[in-house]
């Protein structure tokens, strides 16, 4: 029965390609997330130097246009995504008390189908031109873009799209089925939570994409007419099927954010959770709404006006439960004892920077102004607003939170300080100022603009504070580095709330050598206070089962990757090998028999520090 | 190596409790059974007939179909079993879809308003 693989006897290299764990493809998420940030965040920086100046010539047209397509897909799908991934797989088990996630074997498999998704839309650059058509690819302009740069673009977001729908699957079956004795609903940590609720949008919010990413490569490759008019096709309805995806996304993106802020407001409050039950049901409500109202984002497509009005007033009602979370956070800052470290400066931060974006996201939604705002540089200050904002303040924050409990030393705090400041003027500096070119009507997603039409000093501006937000994540980056030896107080470094915090750093393999058992929101801080600073235990010390590693998800990915470069040079016989060679692993990994091992209970104890 | 359940007792036969289960089950399933017939002759009797108008015809065979689906779901698929969830996320998945179907194909479809 126990045909026990001790850790010990596999190399390292061989352990992370196989391994099933999920701190272990939190961490791999974390990092992969962290490589395409930095990749897209160059993208980034070129384009502002190419904006510099009026009429420069840094970069050429075609060149700008795939710079800001790849921008944006990778930082929406390769980089904030993933970095919520990696802390949702990593925090979230532990914060429910579970041993693992319901389906380890599956979450490997999401990370790399995200790995391998991420690389097939990289190689772009370097296969003869990366795709131009904007990240949300609208047709006609990406049916006809020449080339196989949008092919890449379909391709690396359907696979890398696969893997992300099925780590949501997994987050919503652990979290349903994976709760340790005691761990309620309505007990569950914030970010928890909102894992919950980002997966429910993955869930509902993806297929919608992969269905519209199939009529995209049946149009481009198998010669369809979906989106071809003079065929009878419709090109409107390719915006609504990318937008029914799309608008969940942002909020896929903004959500976990939330529940991290939440987190580390309340633990360096030093308070509970100001209406953690509203918060869990603004939580809900902002989700639920997401899906409805999509179209208005195709305020100026010509939808009429009663729709366009139905669109508006439902995209303000959003407003509200924000604002409600919003008043919740400063409720839980009022009146505690508030520690500035810098992942609470992040978390403070982020609620002014976010009202800012959801401010001129409420313009936005006002579908008569929205003709004047649409395509300009407006739009642009409002979502880098919201998600840099909100989002990217979460992963930095979440970063220097969790980085002792994921690495087992601590981040300087004084070096993180000038990384926040940096970030956060730089931040301010590039996009509050585009709030006013938009209005003075730069367009957006263009290349260059002339002399003379009161564009040259923002932009000039704006690409100063982009260099300060570059010169602020190196600065995020040697801190990584030369942090290394902070290894002391890793266990609880900020006298935390919740479960995570009541394991070793770097945790157990099993995560908790008994299951907690939980009586109260914010379960450890309640044995802080009530009980003896431990958390009690819910079973008798027995020997844990662990689930065998497997290099099968490699494959899986692999052959995928394979198929899907097949259909980008439309070749039949690679499309084949490479299911092929999917559905050979997917065989394999249905009939061999896997029960897993046993960690017995020396190990347990020696590693407690009682055998 | 067969695939034995590792959770079921190894010997003796189901309890009383359990025996009682598995009868008032098993009715329930022929029931639903017959009854998903009869509904399925109807449909099919329905659109046959020359004596019902298509007007009447199609939002009834549509009916039916809806009562079907949330029999088939909660009947033969077990949905009224395990996670308060699963109902949760069912239906609202279904009632987002019927909301996007509706916005796209009364106020954004053919006639814009």
């Amino acid at each position: 029965m126990s045909n026990s693989t001790a850790s010990s006897k596999k190399s390292v290299l061989w352990d992370w390609l196989t391994t099933v764990d999920h701190k272990k493809i939190g961490i791999m998420y974390f990092f992969g997330g962290l490589f395409f940030f930095t990749i897209a965040g160059i993208e980034a920086m070129l384009m502002r130097i190419q904006l510099m100046f009026p009429e420069m010539g840094f970069l050429g047209e075609q060149t700008y246009n795939e710079l800001l397509t790849m921008h944006g897909t990778t930082m929406l799908f390769l980089a904030a995504m993933p970095l919520f991934f990696g802390f949702m797989n990593f925090v979230m088990p532990l914060q429910i008390g579970a041993r693992d996630v319901a389906f380890p074997f599956i979450n490997s498999l999401g990370l790399w189908l995200f790995i391998f998704g991420g690389i097939i839309l990289n190689i772009s650059m370097l296969a003869g031109g990366a795709p131009d058509a904007g990240w949300t690819a609208y047709a006609p302009l990406s049916t006809t873009s020449p080339g196989n740069g949008v092919d890449f673009y379909v391709m690396g977001l359907q696979v890398a799209g696969a893997g992300t729908l099925m780590s949501a699957i997994n987050f919503l079956v652990t979290i349903v089925n994976m709760r340790a004795p005691g761990m309620s609903m309505m007990r569950m940590p914030l970010f928890t939570w909102t894992t919950f609720v980002t997966s429910m949008l993955i869930l509902f919010a993806f297929p919608a994409l992969t269905i519209g990413l199939l009529l995209l490569m049946m149009d481009r490759v198998f010669g369809g007419a979906f989106f071809d008019t003079a065929m009878g096709g419709n090109v409107v309805i390719y915006q609504h099927i990318f937008w029914i995806f799309g608008h969940p996304e942002v909020y896929i993106l903004i959500l976990p954010a939330f529940g991290i802020f939440s987190e580390i407001i309340s633990t360096f409050a030093k308070k509970r959770l100001f209406g953690y039950s509203a918060m869990v049901f603004a939580t809900m409500i902002i989700g639920f709404l997401g899906f409805m109202v999509w179209a208005h984002h195709m305020f100026t497509v010509g939808m009429g006006p009663v729709a366009n009005a139905i669109f508006a007033v439902a995209t303000m009602a959003i407003a509200v439960p924000t604002g409600i979370k919003i008043f919740n956070w400063l409720l839980t800052l009022w009146g505690g004892r508030i520690s500035f470290t810098v992942a609470n400066l992040f978390a403070l931060a982020f609620i002014p920077s976010f009202v800012l974006g959801g401010v001129t996201g409420v313009q936005l939604a006002m579908s008569a102004a929205d003709y004047q705002f649409h395509d300009t540089y407006f739009v642009v200050a409002h979502f880098h607003y919201v998600i840099i904002g909100g989002s990217v303040f979460g992963i930095f924050a979440g970063t220097f939170y969790w980085w002792p409990k994921m690495f087992g030393y601590r981040l300087s705090e004084s070096l993180g300080k000038w990384f926040f400041w940096l970030f956060l003027i730089g931040f301010h500096l590039t996009f509050f100022i585009q709030h006013f070119l938009g209005l003075i009507g730069m367009p957006r997603r263009v290349a260059s603009y002339l002399d003379g039409q009161g564009f040259n000093e923002m932009n000039f501006i704006s690409s100063m504070g982009a260099f300060l937000m570059a010169v602020a994540f190196i600065l995020l980056v040697i801190n990584v580095l030369i942090s290394r030896k902070n290894t002391d107080n890793v266990q609880d470094p900020w006298d935390g709330r919740t479960l995570e915090w009541a394991t070793t750093s770097p945790v157990q393999e099993y995560n908790f050598a008994q299951t907690p058992l939980i009586r109260d929101l914010d379960a450890l801080w309640y044995e802080k206070m009530s009980g003896n600073g431990k958390m009690k235990a819910a079973e008798p010390l027995d020997e844990i089962h662990m689930p065998n590693g497997s290099i099968l998800p490699i494959f899986i990915a692999l052959g995928l990757s394979i198929a899907a470069f097949g259909v980008i040079y439309s070749a039949w016989f690679v499309i084949g090998a490479g299911l092929l060679l999917t559905f050979a692993m997917m065989f394999i990994r249905s009939i061999k028999e896997d029960h897993g091992y046993h960690i017995p209970v020396s190990e347990i104890k020696k590693d407690k520090g009682e055998g | 190596m067969s695939h034995v359940d590792p959770s079921a007792p190894l010997e003796g036969g189901p309890s009383k409790e359990e025996e009682r289960k598995l009868k008032r089950e098993s009715r329930s399933q022929l029931v639903s059974f017959m009854f998903m017939i009869f509904i399925t002759t109807t449909a099919f009797l329905t659109v046959a007939s020359d004596i019902v108008p298509t007007g009447f015809a199609i939002p009834f065979v549509l009916l039916l179909a809806g009562i079907q689906v949330v029999m088939q779901l909660y009947n033969f698929m077990h949905m009224n079993e395990g996670s308060r969830w699963i109902n949760v996320m069912i239906w609202a998945g279904l009632f987002v879809a019927a909301m996007t179907v509706a916005a796209l194909a009364v106020l954004i479809g053919i006639d814009k308003y």
